[in-house]
């Protein structure tokens, strides 16, 4: 099992909800979060006043799969996210020892979905 | 100037306060029923709907719709108010009082083609709303036009100014199409909520308020024995539609809802601006009544059936509403009532006057109609030809205020990405 964290750009995220709904992907958890990597940041005005900002807007996705589905939620997302320029962001994968479902206490694989 | 001109022209000046104090309400109406990304422009659109709707009127609407009239049909002198002398100052307050008409019909677009339309495609929109069409529609009915000389009644503008932006917001937000995200390809429609339903609220209450300049200040005498009359069914009208609304969307859709009843308000207000001056208040209580339903049909069957994306109502609340109410002078239209504002046997079909006055009104009705839905059709039809309409899907996305504007509303807040 595998807990998959995908920076985005907030503005991909419709494209990226639909990619992962078309491999039959549901189950995610979705948050706004600030952050840079090689986008160093751009430039506002207010009042006519240049701003620098350095932290930027994104959305955090975070989807918990069984080894079956990880290539195909790593695919949707590329294919969702990717517009080309820099900022369009990263994937993590990461192991997931154990899983539980609250309602019925379910573990595992039976319990990811 | 005697005692009874001082007054008049205070109390149009007043009036006309209270009507630019509803452009504060239109702007947190629309910025409450839209979403946080997009606040900016909705303010900006509003605020240039004043500037450029009083400048405009004052170049050109103004003698457009109060000149000396060719035909009946336009007029012709009295732009920058140059036939006024300045020492009339009951000239000059009726100019503003005009003036703050005529950007109030404008703004009324500003929400239905909301967070999807490009800005300087709306200031374009907005100077020909405000130069010309609205004033030949004013012309007709108000300014001694042909439409007065059959004698239509719109006292206080359901048609000249509600129905124009009702109707011009319908064209807007069928050239434009639907938000991204509004209908899915089986033709359901999904909701985009407002963002803040206080600030809507707020909004409401300051336009019920600022209707108060509106509807009583276009007696434009402080002496009309009608004044009192006016201000009562303005009152209870809105009272009732907003009743009506909550209890129709109640027991369709077993919540009272408070965007619906918001709007109910505003439509029991737009449906006695007609003839708030001609009916009694047990007739305005009626209106209101059937305006709150009226809308809360209206702009489901908007929705749902046509698929026409209107974010705030302003289609149903303002253009079928405003019909609606001019058509209900002709039913309910009482001497007893219009007499005191100056309307001698004038009765509607329920009290004796025959279908006369109902045939007027529909007449007004239809060609006002026919007038705004033809020219703003074409008008936004070539904007979408030269490009200056919508914004694009990567725009819309992100959001007018940071891709019109390059500046954010609630700076610092967290807006939740949830299209």
């Amino acid at each position: 099992m595998k807990l998959i964290i995908a920076m985005i750009q907030p503005h991909k995220l419709p494209d990226v909800k639909q990619e992962l709904y078309k491999n039959d992907i549901f189950k995610m958890t979705v948050t706004n979060v600030l952050g840079a990597g090689q986008q160093k940041g751009f430039t506002e005005t207010y009042r006519g006043v240049l701003t620098e900002v350095n932290l930027l807007k994104k959305v955090r996705l975070e989807i918990a799969v069984n080894e079956g589905f990880v290539e195909p939620t790593i695919e949707a997302i590329k294919k969702g996210a990717r517009t080309g320029k820099i900022g369009d962001g990263k994937i993590f994968i990461l192991d997931l020892p154990r899983c539980i479902r609250i309602r019925t206490g379910e573990e595992g694989e039976e319990a990811i979905g | 100037m005697g005692l009874s001109a001082v007054l008049d022209t205070v109390w149009v000046l007043i009036a006309s306060f209270l009507v630019f104090s509803m452009h504060a309400g239109f702007a947190m109406v629309e910025a409450g029923f839209t979403r946080a990304k997009n606040t900016v422009n909705i303010l900006m659109k509003n605020f240039m709907n004043v500037s450029v709707g009083l400048l405009l009127f004052f170049l050109v609407g103004y003698g457009l719709m109060f000149g000396n009239s060719a035909g009946g049909f336009i007029g012709t002198s009295g732009f920058m108010l140059d036939i006024i002398d300045p020492s009339n100052t009951g000239n000059f307050a009726f100019w503003f009082f005009q003036a703050v008409f005529a950007a109030t019909a404008a703004t009324i677009v500003s929400g239905a083609v909301a967070e999807r339309m490009k800005f300087y495609g709306y200031l374009i929109y907005c100077a020909i709303l405000t130069a010309v069409i609205y004033p030949v529609v004013g012309h007709w009915i108000w300014g001694g036009g042909w439409l007065a000389r059959l004698g239509m009644i719109d006292f206080a503008g359901s048609t000249v100014v509600h129905s124009v932006g009702g109707l011009s917001a319908l064209a807007g937000a069928a050239i434009l199409g639907p938000r991204l995200g509004k209908y899915n390809a089986d033709g359901s429609s999904n909701a985009i909520p407002g963002h803040n339903i206080a600030i809507a609220a707020l909004g409401v209450f300051i336009l019920w308020f600022g209707w108060f300049g509106f509807n009583p200040g276009s007696t434009l005498s402080a002496s009309s024995p009608a004044i009192s009359t006016i201000a009562v069914n303005t009152a209870i009208a809105a009272a009732a539609g907003s009743l009506s609304a909550m209890i129709f969307v109640w027991i369709r859709y077993k919540k009272p809802d408070a965007s619906m009843t918001l709007n109910g308000a505003l439509a029991g207000l737009v449906a006695i601006t007609a003839g708030c001056a001609v009916v009694s208040p047990i007739s305005a209580i009626i209106i209101g009544l059937l305006g709150g339903v009226l809308v809360s049909i209206s702009i489901g069957v908007f929705d749902r059936k046509f698929h026409i994306d209107d974010p705030v109502g302003a289609i149903s609340v303002h253009g079928i509403t405003g019909i609606f109410g001019t058509l209900m002078v002709g039913f309910f239209a009482q001497e007893k009532y219009a007499s005191l504002a100056g309307f001698e046997n004038t009765n509607g079909l329920f009290f004796g006057g025959g279908g006369r006055l109902l045939l007027v009104q529909f007449t007004g009705v239809a060609a006002v109609a026919a007038w705004t839905l033809g020219t703003m059709f074409l008008i936004f039809l070539a904007m979408k030809k030269a490009k200056a309409l919508r914004v694009s899907r990567d725009e819309e996305i992100k959001g007018l205020d940071i891709e019109e504007h390059g500046m954010e509303a609630y700076g610092g807040f967290q807006i939740f990405q949830n299209d």
